[in-house]
């Protein structure tokens, strides 16, 4: 589990993180979202410890990592596994090279160990067959699901996506959230997913927080947001006329979601 | 650039330094990477090498014939002075300005394109201190290799003017070869290694610098590239005066 409490943040005077609290649970889906601008990527960035608050704790089952040492941190960052937004696979190196990396740096595994390891991960994502490609030799989705078996290489505890759909077409971001959600059950890991894709926000979303303006607006799940009464985040999610139709629909006909299927609800 | 942005840039500088020059999380890793980027920095760079330095060597020799040409002159002064030319100056300075140019924008742009497309958020995430995995293979592989460039140089240059007089009646090959070994100073080509050693360090951290704290696109990992061979290229000018002051008076 992840807490938040009373973090801000301010760049050249300008407060853009607000005394944000609040809490990303283990096991689960946890979805950031806003609108661009809003503050969620400077959350996300606090999160990993890339960015330090000015105020605030951010703790990971009790250790905080704004006041913890170097040492402390780079312990704690072997736990953590994250999803860049442009993938940010290393482009010297093949998918088996990128999803072997962590391991190469990390474990003390011979190199069959490791590439056992890697070929797990590879075939997890469904990803076996390019793990000699470049990534500049795969398309985009593979280039995710790429990114997504280098986080997990390690077992991580949290695994952080940065808009893992951003720039992928529907049908290959549904593959993707699937993907998240079913690692993120199997492993008992803490997701964090940093979105603004309304399809993800209500497929997958099991604990979501809503970032206006750089304050926490809204925290819920994806059933609760169809009922929500903040107009900020009922303009944010149901911007379109088809997601108003889906939320009447929904608040009519109650959630039957295949997302909520295929979770088990 | 204003003083106070050059100081800060030179404090910045030192802290990148330290981060650069801490223990490698793991020594087979670097040793790996340091080896592909001896193979990548100066292997690759041999074919220019000897282009330029055949070329110049043959340019230097025509000159010194032309502009020397005196019955107050002895005739070998030709071989002698492309000689010394060669081993004070060219082999070094000059050399390593041309490979600023190309080393360090290829160094520059790498790093720079990583910073852009979130590879160095990456390493950094994973517990592994990007600057030194990144950096510190490519500073001890030009390090290590640039004295066989500055040698490379040397010997190639000097073949170019021993070309001239080959085949041309500029001037005659035993002269040209007996003012190649008349008065020669072993020190100088100790003076032209040991320089070259200060530029290889200059052009790659300098480069990696510029590279590693690049905010923006591809337009800036351009500019940054810039900032790096420009900024390279006057530390090289000002370390030549400084060594060339402390090493040969």
């Amino acid at each position: 589990m992840i807490e938040v409490q009373n973090v801000t943040k301010s760049f050249d005077g300008r407060t853009v993180l607000h005394d944000i609290t609040t809490t990303f649970e283990t096991g689960k889906i946890n979805l950031i979202i806003g609108q661009s601008g809003s503050g969620k990527t400077v959350l996300m960035k606090s999160l990993v410890g890339l960015i330090k608050p000015e105020k605030g704790r951010i703790l990971f089952d009790g250790r905080d990592i704004i006041t913890m040492g170097p040492k402390d941190i780079k312990n704690l960052r072997k736990e953590i596994g994250m999803l860049f937004q442009g993938s940010a696979l290393f482009d010297s190196e093949t998918v088996l090279g990128n999803v072997m990396f962590p391991l190469v740096m990390f474990t003390d595994m011979t190199p069959a160990e490791m590439k056992d390891r890697a070929m797990f991960c590879i075939e997890r994502v469904n990803l076996t067959g390019a793990e000699n490609k470049y990534p500049s030799e795969i398309s985009g989705g593979m280039q995710k699901r790429a990114a997504i078996a280098r986080a997990i290489s390690l077992n991580p505890k949290y695994l952080f996506c940065d808009e893992p759909n951003s720039g992928l077409d529907p049908r290959t971001s549904i593959l993707i959230d699937e993907l998240l959600i079913d690692i993120t059950h199997e492993y008992g890991m803490t997701t964090v997913i940093n979105t603004h894709d309304m399809n993800s926000v209500l497929g997958i979303g099991e604990n979501i927080v809503f970032i206006y303006k750089g304050h926490r607006e809204w925290v819920g799940d994806m059933k609760k947001i169809f009922a929500t009464e903040s107009k900020a985040l009922n303009d944010f999610v149901f911007a379109t006329d088809l997601f108003q139709e889906v939320k009447e629909y929904i608040l009519k006909h109650g959630f039957t979601a295949k997302g909520a299927a295929r979770r088990g609800d | 650039m204003s003083l106070i942005e050059s100081i800060g840039n030179f404090g910045k500088y030192c802290i990148f330094m330290a981060r650069v020059f801490s223990v490698p999380d793991r020594w087979r890793v670097f040793g790996k990477r340091t080896v592909a980027e001896v193979s990548k920095l100066g292997i690759d760079s041999i074919p220019l090498v000897i282009i330029i330095s055949l070329f110049i060597g043959a340019v230097i020799a025509i000159q010194m014939q032309l502009n020397i040409a005196s019955p107050l002159i002895p005739a070998y002064s030709v071989g002698l002075a492309t000689r010394d030319i060669v081993l004070l100056e060219f082999s070094n300075s000059i050399l390593c300005l041309i490979l600023a140019g190309k080393v360090g924008s290829n160094i520059a742009s790498e790093i720079g394109t990583m910073r852009v497309t979130e590879q160095i958020d990456a390493l950094e995430i994973m517990g592994v201190n990007s600057a030194n995995y990144l950096v510190l293979p490519k500073v001890v592989a030009l390090v290590l290799f640039m004295p066989v460039l500055v040698i490379l140089c040397m010997g190639t240059s000097i073949l170019g003017g021993y070309l001239v007089a080959l085949v041309t009646d500029l001037i005659t090959v035993s002269r040209y070869v007996y003012g190649l070994q008349a008065l020669f100073q072993e020190w100088y080509i100790w003076y032209g290694l040991i320089k070259s050693l200060f530029f290889a360090f200059i052009i790659a951290s300098v480069a990696s610098f510029f590279g590693y704290y690049v905010k923006g696109g591809a337009l800036e990992v351009g500019s940054a590239s810039t900032k790096g061979v420009v900024t390279s290229s006057i530390l090289i000018l000002l370390f030549d005066v400084l060594l060339t002051k402390l090493l040969l008076q």
